[in-house]
């Protein structure tokens, strides 16, 4: 085994004529946190069954802990921890119960089950609980004990898809504190999400796009290599937001822009003259400006950015 | 082995436990086989009594009353009207206040006594095939004996013997009441299992699947096999608790014995069990909502139990393409066995072929259905 937890190379899965995933190569490097970006239907969930023993590739590879996904299905799933969004726990089960089950179907001894009951309680929070029936518990909790129990056995790679949806702020801080625990704890951790604030906690992500990898590397990385231009924070009446938006995106000097909540964001070739042509612009279409800053791009500007790009690749390839 | 079978018991465990949570399962699964019974026992009764009648006497002699006395005197009718002609007859038949109308010609007496032809007639209400066949069969033979007797009579006063070149003696095996219920009763075991059976175990497994927690289990070391083993074997005992039950049940309540080997009945019993576990694991392989499950395991295991097995309506008087369709449901095979068994006191010697085909069916069923969950989790 190499120093790769996950060694990816051309892994292809097809339903039919359709490609769900297509051609994927990519390396997680043991104890990181490991990012899985892109849209719902994007192929992420059918890379992470394909990772998990649950889907066989249609070609390609993958080996995960060291072992092959398609001829040592069994010995992946000794190795690895899945929890999905759907926190698949049995809500008519009580917390310990639900402990004692799944740490009952990974073999766990009596003395080690206690002992990692003990663990997963106090790591979710859930101590004094353990006779709540699950359906009781709010999101957030629901959300840990999940995690617990697909932990149980102390794999060394833990898979968690969609691992936030549905839950509240709050309680999606407290758990990336966690998967931050896991990971100083040596546990390598892949992650899909689509909160872009999300992946930014990664230490290397990959962003997929209609089944096929488009960009790989750590967030600065992702950064440094597709935002070389200034980036200018709009605010403008809100009013005026849709008729701004329109009119700078007309204009062939605006790299690249995009609507944020109430502000647009404008990628051009330098700051002040940047600013100088959106003023004049604006104010020839009467959209009132309020403020325009120079911002540090954030991971969301650079998905913007390249799946724009990949929408004009799409349409060059139609033409 | 047996640490393959190790990693069995946490499921058998949860299992129970999500059962005895669920109070509609465990309801389905234990109270419905009681309320079957007893409303089929009781209910579903084929044994005809107590058919209202109709009497349009036109003689009002001795000798018509004496006739008609033997219909009044039987529990197979009850003597409810007397009419007045054959406008009051429909009506009653209209209104459906008599099934049954018996009407003396005038002169009956006279007409008997000198020794001509005497002819007496039976009108019945046919819009209820079964009541109006058994009631004129019924007062056929009622009439007949009336007839032998008033023949003997006057062979007797001619001082002759009366003399009978084929005398009919039926006399009824098994059953000798032919009483419906020991018909049913073993009919219903089958049913009920294969009923309960197939819906829980395709719910159980489709329910998981809605939830994601089958996805759960099949990233877990436990394979196929093992998860199918678990989510049945809490429902293979239910279910022999509710045949048990029946079984007690039709003894105490319709006096339906064993007459047979336990041990064979059981063994039927479980081959069917495990059969539609079987039929309800393959639905859960190709369903995705318990309403779809739902619907999908009613449709395939009540309505073959109920119309083709033979339960209630003989698969010999069927047409020939239903009798051959009528396979498909292995409730018929195992309705053979249990009638056979119980009460004939059948041995596997004269049951083997249904056993066969039990078994073939309950290895294809739960064999199909693992070779699909492999196949799904690949």
């Amino acid at each position: 085994m190499t120093g790769n937890a996950i060694e990816v190379r051309d892994l292809t899965r097809k339903f039919g004529a359709f490609t769900a995933v297509d051609r994927i190569s990519f390396d997680v490097r043991r104890g990181e946190i490991f990012g899985f970006l892109g849209a719902n239907g994007a192929g992420k969930s059918t890379t992470i069954r394909m990772l998990c023993g649950l889907l066989s590739p249609t070609s390609g590879t993958a080996r995960v802990g060291g072992f092959d996904v398609r001829s040592q299905t069994e010995q992946v799933k000794l190795h690895i921890g899945y929890m999905s969004q759907r926190f698949s726990l049995y809500d008519d089960l009580t917390v310990g119960q639900n402990i004692r089950f799944y740490g009952g179907i990974y073999g766990l001894d009596d003395a080690r089950l206690r002992e990692r009951a003990a663990w997963v309680l106090r790591m979710a929070d859930l101590e004094g609980r353990e006779e709540s029936l699950t359906r009781t518990l709010s999101g957030g909790w629901k959300q840990r004990l999940a995690l617990g129990c697909a932990i149980l056995h102390e794999p060394a790679i833990v898979f968690l898809d969609e691992p936030t949806g549905g839950v509240d702020p709050i309680s999606r801080r407290n758990f990336w504190e966690l998967i931050n625990r896991l990971s100083a704890e040596g546990i390598t951790v892949l992650v899909t999400t689509h909160f872009l604030d999300e992946a930014e906690y990664c230490n290397d992500i990959i962003l997929i796009n209609a089944g096929r990898l488009i960009a790989a590397g750590s967030p600065a990385e992702l950064k440094s290599r597709y935002i070389t231009n200034p980036i200018l924070e709009v605010r403008v009446d809100e009013s005026g937001i849709v008729e701004a938006l329109e009119t700078i995106r007309a204009c062939p000097w605006a790299l690249e822009t995009s609507v944020f909540g109430t502000a647009l964001h404008v990628m051009t070739a330098d700051e002040s003259e940047g600013k100088r042509l959106i003023r004049q612009t604006l104010s020839a279409a009467r959209v009132m400006v309020h403020q325009i800053t120079r911002i540090v791009p954030s991971l969301e500007d650079v998905f913007l950015y390249l799946l724009d790009q990949e929408a004009a690749k799409a349409g060059a390839e139609k033409a | 082995m047996i640490t393959l079978l190790r990693a069995v018991k946490p499921i058998i465990v949860k299992e129970f436990r999500q059962i005895r949570r669920d109070p509609t399962s465990l309801g389905m699964l234990l109270v419905l086989p009681a309320v079957l019974i007893v409303m089929v026992g009781y209910a579903l009764n084929f044994d005809v009594k107590h058919t209202p009648l109709v009497i349009f006497d036109q003689d009002r002699t001795a000798e018509s009353r004496e006739f008609l006395d033997k219909f009044i005197q039987s529990e197979y009718f009850d003597y409810k009207y007397s009419a007045g002609g054959y406008g009051e007859i429909e009506e009653h038949f209209l209104q459906g206040r008599a099934k049954i109308a018996l009407v003396i010609p005038p002169r009956f007496a006279r007409n008997l006594i000198a020794g001509n032809d005497v002819h007496v007639q039976i009108l019945v209400d046919g819009a209820d095939a079964n009541t109006a066949s058994q009631a004129m069969g019924t007062a056929v033979r009622l009439t007949a004996d009336y007839a032998t007797k008033i023949v003997a009579e006057a062979f007797a006063r001619k001082g002759k013997q009366l003399y009978m070149p084929v005398d009919f003696q039926p006399r009824v095996w098994y059953n000798p009441d032919l009483i419906s219920s020991k018909f049913l009763v073993p009919g219903l075991i089958g049913f009920i299992i294969v009923l309960t059976a197939v819906i829980s175990t395709s719910l159980t497994v489709v329910r998981e699947k809605e939830r994601g927690t089958m996805e759960q289990l099949m990233v877990s070391p436990l394979r196929p096999f093992q998860i199918v083993v678990g989510k049945t074997v809490p429902y293979i005992a239910i279910s022999l608790v509710a045949a048990t039950a029946i079984l007690i049940l039709g003894y105490l309540l319709f006096d339906v014995g064993v007459h047979g080997s336990l041990l064979l009945l059981y063994a039927a019993i479980l081959i069917i069990i495990l059969g539609a576990l079987g039929q309800g694991l393959l639905i859960s392989t190709v369903t995705d909502s318990q309403q779809v499950a739902f619907m999908v395991s009613v449709f395939s295991s009540l309505l073959p139990s109920f119309l083709l097995s033979g339960f209630i309506f003989p698969v010999a008087s069927m047409p020939v393409a239903l009798q051959i369709f009528s396979n498909v449901a292995v409730n018929k095979f195992f309705l053979v066995v249990v009638r056979s068994v119980m009460l004939k006191g059948a041995g596997l010697d004269a049951v083997w072929p249904q056993f066969v085909y039990m078994v073939i069916f309950a290895a294809v069923m739960l064999g199909v259905s693992i070779k699909r969950m492999q196949k799904r989790s690949m």
